[in-house]
């Protein structure tokens, strides 16, 4: 391999190319030509660095100076200065102040920060997403590799298993077992599916792997369709990640191209074929089986359940449905074993998680650590504290289906069990964290809301009963409410949760008991005296309907 | 968004059984993705990029062309939000209400969206330049409150610079 003086990595997540990333990449290539440095510098895209205030960015190893934002005219100044002349090119530095997610890395092994533990994103923002052999060179296509020629697929199975690995997509099913039970199913043909049709509000993990390491997914759906017996795998994108759709699918023809896909992969006699296929914007079709109906060309409507995917799945054959991130975990686990990642985590939720950190704090963005640590962890070391100096009063956690944490959990372990014994969800890995200027009424009406609009309307309870739960809400926000509402809001959730066919209905009433369970006495405000605490609800009647 | 039947013939929205463009939009879409009914969401979101929504002519097609029923082709055109059965304005500003955009701003900036367009959630002007809607999260909530104007995303946006914004577009 080709040495090189300096690595440049310009920022190309969808944000930073909105804010003209690709210009200043086209300029930074002239102006090194123009400097005759071309030979001596490496100059990428890479995925999202994990910082949003200052993009596009602009990293420069090995010194790892971070500069942004950089504007396409600024590149002259920045090449002359800092590649040229070999110094840092003042006045274009990022504030040093706001760190997070890859750049929080960078620095942490610079030994200013607690550092995070990649796995998942290992590589996202390290190597080029779009050059197949940059992937190979950081250990890429090994694992398939090594699945192909050591292990059987029961082994693989196996491998998966001892690794404890659980489902990310907020279930937390353990992987290995869904797995075994797509292998053991009868089936002439048998599909692999990746779920990225990533709408939880706040979560958007899922778009920084396929943004910024499309083939470690290509890699360990192939290895999944060997475990379980397929030939033919979907990736599930949502319609509103254009990116994400061009890089996987250059992605998978570098892959056919090199035949890393297609037939007999690395000279075994196992076929593998990857095909994408986009959404069209419904959030119900990260149910699986709604997924599934929306690949087959229908309506995402949600099947009854049982029978499951694993037997009967898309076109009623044996079908594994996995999460964008837990698939991303699969290469690394075959890689370096499953006792290997059983170091990371906890015992009962082994591994890594990523968080998107979002609200009311001073650094939003997304960190992978190991599952485990704890709302104050998060807040005080990655989030840098609460904006403004304001307190901490509850955290929203996996998207509008998770919970909502009051500050008094803020120290119970962030893995599966220890949330499921506070009577909690962990989710998706978003985390909304809110200061005392939220008002909780007002923020589970708007959860509220989302479901109302996305409830795809098959089943009764869920179609009905979110716009009830709405109704109400927005009658306390407008000082209408009654007492009787509280009594309403938690039957209204408990029904959703027994009687809904699908997770969207069963989760959508969780904000409602929780703002009862832990926030009584906020919601009494709005009805008995008729003020929002936090003076956010207008408390009188609005002359138009912002629905 | 509401949904109108296309009715009768003075709909805006319907176009006449031998518009050649709506047509050769159908014929591209169905060729690229091959005539089979998986494909219906594929071609469905193709017409509708190409045209900017799916008029009732093109739905009639496609299910000609599939010969999936016109009922489940109408069914699967309204169920989904990317697409859209009615003409929409020339710039079509989204607006994300979900959860993490709404605590860090987003109701102020909803106000001034409104105010500064005139529109209730899901109405096109009269000029035919602006469609409002509200959507859920798009996916870039580490920069929330987000609009999204056309194909342009905004992040971090205040109240004051929804003027700003609008004055860019045409």
């Amino acid at each position: 391999m080709k040495t090189y003086r300096a690595m440049v990595l310009v920022s190309s997540d969808s944000d930073s190319i909105s804010r003209g990333a690709q210009e200043v990449f086209e300029r930074l290539q002239e102006e090194i030509a123009a400097f005759g440095m071309q030979d001596e510098v490496n100059l990428s895209m890479v995925g999202d660095i994990g910082r949003h205030d200052a993009i596009p960015m602009v990293i420069i190893y090995p010194e790892a100076v971070i500069y942004g934002p950089v504007r396409p005219e600024d590149v002259h100044y920045l090449v002359e200065e800092h590649l040229y002349k070999g110094r840092i090119a003042a006045g274009l530095q990022a504030p040093l102040r706001e760190m997070s997610g890859r750049v929080a890395w960078i620095s942490a092994r610079k030994g200013t920060m607690p550092a995070e533990q990649r796995i998942v994103l290992e590589r996202a923002g390290l190597i080029d997403p779009a050059s197949i052999e940059d992937y190979i060179v950081h250990d890429g296509y090994t694992a398939l590799g090594k699945a192909l020629d050591e292990m059987t697929p029961a082994q693989v199975i196996d491998e998966i298993k001892k690794s404890g690995l659980k489902g990310r997509g907020g279930a937390g099913f353990p992987t290995g077992l869904k797995w075994g039970f797509v292998a053991r199913a009868a089936g002439k043909q048998k599909y692999v599916i990746c779920n990225a049709d990533e709408s939880e509000p706040g979560t958007f993990k899922d778009r920084l792997v396929l943004e910024g390491d499309p083939h470690n997914i290509i890699e360990s759906m192939a290895i999944a369709g060997y475990a379980v017996g397929a030939t033919e795998g979907y990736i599930y994108v949502r319609g509103e990640y254009a990116l994400a759709q061009k890089r996987l699918s250059d992605a998978i023809d570098q892959a056919r191209e090199l035949g890393i896909l297609g037939k007999g992969i690395f000279g075994s006699n196992f076929d593998f074929n990857l095909h994408i296929h986009s959404g069209a914007g419904a959030y119900i079709c990260g149910e699986e089986t709604a997924l599934i109906e929306s690949i087959e060309g229908k309506r995402g409507e949600p099947r009854a359940r049982p029978p499951y995917p694993t037997t009967n799945g898309l076109w009623n054959m044996p079908t594994l449905v996995n999460n964008v991130e837990t698939l991303a975990n699969v290469a690394p686990i075959i890689r370096n074993g499953g006792d290997w990642y059983r170091k990371f985590g906890t015992p009962s939720s082994p591994g890594t998680k990523v968080y998107t950190i979002l609200g009311n704090v001073n650094v939003t963005g997304l960190i992978e650590v190991p599952m485990g640590i704890t709302l104050r962890e998060v807040i005080a070391i990655y989030a840098k504290g609460m904006k403004q100096g304001k307190s901490f009063k509850l955290a929203q956690t996996g998207g509008s289906s998770g919970s909502i944490i009051p500050a008094s959990l803020q120290d119970t372990p962030m893995d599966f069990d220890s949330f499921n014994r506070a009577g909690v969800a962990l989710g998706s890995g978003a985390l909304l964290i809110c200061d005392d200027d939220t008002c909780v009424v007002d923020l589970a009406k708007t959860l509220i809301n989302f479901f109302r609009r996305e409830s795809c309307g098959k089943c009764t309870p869920c179609r009905v009963g979110t716009q009830r739960a709405y109704e109400i809400l927005n009658r306390m926000c407008e000082g209408r409410g009654q007492m009787k509402d509280l009594d309403e809001i938690l039957t209204l959730s408990e029904n959703l949760a027994i009687l809904s066919n699908c997770g969207l209905g069963q989760t959508a009433g969780t904000p409602l008991k929780d703002i009862i369970t832990h926030f009584r006495a906020e919601v009494e405000a709005h009805v008995r005296l008729g003020v929002c605490p936090s003076g956010v609800c207008p408390m009188h009647e609005r002359p138009k309907v912002t629905a | 968004m509401t949904i109108k039947q296309n009715g009768n013939g003075s709909h805006p929205a319907t176009v006449s059984a031998t518009d050649p463009a709506t047509l050769e939009a159908v014929r591209a879409a169905v060729l690229h993705h091959g005539a089979s009914k998986e494909e219906l969401i594929p071609i469905l979101s193709e017409v509708n990029r190409t045209l900017g929504y799916l008029p009732t002519v093109s739905l009639d097609e496609i299910s000609r062309l599939l010969r999936v029923p016109k009922s489940q082709v109408f069914s699967v055109a309204t169920f989904y939000r990317m697409l859209s059965t009615e003409k929409l304005g020339r710039h079509v500003v989204q607006f994300c209400e979900s959860a993490p955009c709404h605590v860090v701003g987003g109701r102020q900036v909803w106000e001034a969206l409104q105010d500064g367009l005139n529109l209730e959630p899901g109405q096109t002007s009269s000029d035919g330049k602006w469609t409002l809607v509200t959507v859920s999260c798009l996916g870039v909530c580490g920069v929330g409150p987000v609009i999204i104007v056309d194909e342009d995303m905004y992040g971090n946006v205040t109240p004051a610079q929804i003027t700003d914004i609008l004055a860019r577009y045409e």
